[in-house]
């Protein structure tokens, strides 16, 4: 068991805690590096996306997991990001602007929706954010002179410093670097005073105010960061698919994210990761066990999304944690070994709180 | 010298006037009590100060300054700090993290060099992370730290929160019923640390209580309050055996109580 003898306050401060933690993201960060080296065309697409998945999962767990307001219109956002920065780069924008830029129109839209919705909350904002996402559904539908409709909207190959970002290595690397800014970006939000705001309007709004938080201000500022880090992951998502279709953004797309969020553990930006792999993960999970399931399960219609939502429902009742909890409770297991200790991991009954009565 | 002064200060709920042309002032330096039965309008006249609910007639005003109308969030920034009743910490944050949230007022930087972290924050954040170990220091609170609010006995919150309302550094603080849920030795507690707030920090308190024992070891003044109005004001004895104070509390007729 390791014990932190601390001497400075800048250790509290400090991103990672000890050497133990220095050592093991150097060792991740080598591996996701050399990783296209080894691995097969295949696992690096399903990789990348991944990271793209993980990339907006960060972001919606800024807004539900720290800010405690749900959104189930992020896929919206996706597309926003994604037809921003394809339609730039078919007017020849170079990638470099144009990738900056989705996010950071993103983020604008994300302040405009959120100003008005922002006051309302719990079941009143996701029902908000569900019909909002269904507007810009529509409108990329219909506004075929920008998006194409139906007939659907080829993304131009990006360049940066005139190399093409072709096949599934080159987007793999960008989505990487745009992952590992993302995260440094909100663990510095999360160590800042604005970090230590949204939780507290998280966890009682009424003396968040009395401590002098701005609620409108500090939740939009939010949902707009929410909203652009999202909008950034729907960039690269454009170069992902290569073809944008406006019915991939759908409300199904914003349960996925929200399924992130929940099965990867509230509050927690490793959370967003293991979540994001999960979500990926699962789909390719049953495609590779469809043929060998009894009774022609494998054969039925509607068998991802329903597994899907059995595996929210099963987190939320007994895993609160999620994914994240359930790797600390593992790592506490061996750092205490062989001194278990049953209340440790005895179910904890903390439901995420997106309301809260005065 | 005034600090704070109340004019006829109103409000109605539908036809209820929980609090009904309230007036007094507090002075610098000094712990003002309000005591009251059950329903008489204490509460409400904090959640008046701290701008929680609107008033539907008088005046507030604080270090010759009205405020009346001054939006909830800019209330900390006056320099009036509170606590609650039931607790309103922030279960699942640390200790410390509660107390950083009591500086916020104080800790506002720019967004983007938060995103970046860039160095004047991290000086910032070092710069209220002293203040608020001084804090700790000062409610003994070391042990308890880095654990979660939602981990920690009652009694220990009660303090937490204290500590919060001073990491604000106000200079009126409001306390709604500190000793509410405590036993008698953390309530006696509560009284040290009352009076250290005044002589040492030099912090002019309102307080909200029902223990008579504690009113009695700190306040130098107390208002009694029944159905929003006032019913006597003055020193702790005066206001005890104010004959309306004795019916309100005791019912009857007041020569039966006596």
């Amino acid at each position: 068991m390791r014990y932190l003898f601390r001497t400075q306050y800048q250790q509290d401060i400090a991103l990672f805690r000890h050497n133990g933690d220095r050592f093991w993201y150097g060792l991740l960060t080598v591996l996701v590096l050399i990783a296209p080296a080894i691995l097969g065309e295949f696992y690096i697409g399903e990789l990348c996306a991944v990271y793209i998945f993980a990339i907006a999962g960060v972001g919606l767990m800024l807004l539900v997991g720290y800010t405690g307001l749900i959104s189930l219109g992020h896929a919206a956002f996706l597309g926003i990001g994604a037809y921003a920065n394809a339609v730039l780069l078919a007017q020849g924008v170079p990638f470099l602007i144009t990738l900056p830029l989705a996010g950071l129109f993103t983020a604008l839209c994300g302040a405009a929706i959120g100003r008005p919705t922002l006051r309302m909350s719990g079941l009143y904002l996701a029902i908000a954010t569900l019909a909002f996402g269904s507007i810009v559904g529509t409108v990329f539908q219909k506004w075929t002179a920008v998006t194409g409709g139906f007939d659907g909207f080829a993304v131009p190959t990006p360049t940066i410093f005139g190399i093409a970002i072709e096949g599934a290595t080159g987007i793999y690397y960008v989505s990487l670097a745009v992952l590992a800014f993302v995260l440094w970006v909100s663990a510095n939000l999360l160590r800042s005073p604005t970090g230590r705001a949204m939780v507290a309007i998280r966890d009682s709004e009424v003396s968040a105010q009395s401590m002098g938080i701005h609620l409108a201000r500090y939740k939009t500022l939010v949902f707009a960061v929410s909203a652009g880090m999202t909008g950034l992951a729907g960039a690269l998502f454009a170069h992902y698919v290569r073809y944008l279709a406006p019915d991939a953004f759908d409300v199904l797309l914003s349960v996925q994210f929200v399924t992130i969020v929940f099965v990867g553990g509230l509050g927690s930006l490793r959370g967003a990761i293991l979540g994001a792999m999960f979500v990926r993960l699962l789909p390719q999970f049953i495609a590779v066990v469809r043929d060998d399931l009894p009774f022609g399960i494998g054969r039925l219609p509607g068998l991802e999304p329903s597994l899907f939502g059995l595996v929210l429902v099963l987190v939320i009742l007994f895993q609160p944690g999620g994914l994240n909890g359930m790797w600390l409770k593992t790592k506490q297991w061996f750092q205490a070994f062989p001194f278990k200790r049953q209340t440790s991991f005895r179910r904890q009954k903390s439901y995420a709180k997106s309301e809260r009565l005065r | 010298m005034i600090m704070f002064q109340a004019q006829d200060i109103s409000v109605r709920f539908g036809g209820i006037r929980a609090v009904d042309s309230v007036s007094f002032d507090v002075r610098k330096g000094e712990v003002f009590s309000i005591i009251g039965p059950n329903g008489a309008g204490k509460t409400t006249i904090f959640n008046l100060i701290s701008r929680i609910y609107n008033s539907t007639s008088g005046k507030l005003i604080f270090e010759d300054k009205e405020f009346t109308r001054t939006p909830p969030w800019q209330i900390a920034g006056l320099g009036i700090a509170r606590t609650f009743q039931n607790i309103e910490l922030f279960p699942n944050a640390t200790l410390l993290q509660n107390l950083l949230i009591g500086r916020h007022y104080h800790s506002r930087v720019g967004f983007v060099s938060e995103l970046m972290f860039l160095p004047s924050v991290r000086k910032a954040e070092l710069r209220h992370r002293e203040k608020v170990e001084d804090v700790i220091a000062f409610l003994g609170l070391q042990r308890y730290r880095d654990a979660l609010i939602a981990n920690l006995p009652y009694g220990v919150r009660k303090v937490v929160e204290l500590g919060r309302a001073l990491c604000i550094e106000p200079k009126l603080l409001l306390l709604d019923e500190p000793s509410s849920g405590l036993n008698v030795e953390e309530t006696e507690g509560m009284g040290f640390w009352i009076e250290d707030i005044k002589k040492d920090l030099g912090i002019t308190v309102i307080m909200v209580e029902h223990d008579m024992a504690l009113v009695n070891q700190v306040s130098d003044r107390v208002m009694a309050l029944n159905y929003g109005k006032v019913l006597a004001m003055g020193t702790p004895q005066q206001v005890q055996t104010h004959p309306e104070v004795v019916k309100a509390y005791l019912g009857g007729e007041v020569e039966s109580a006596a």
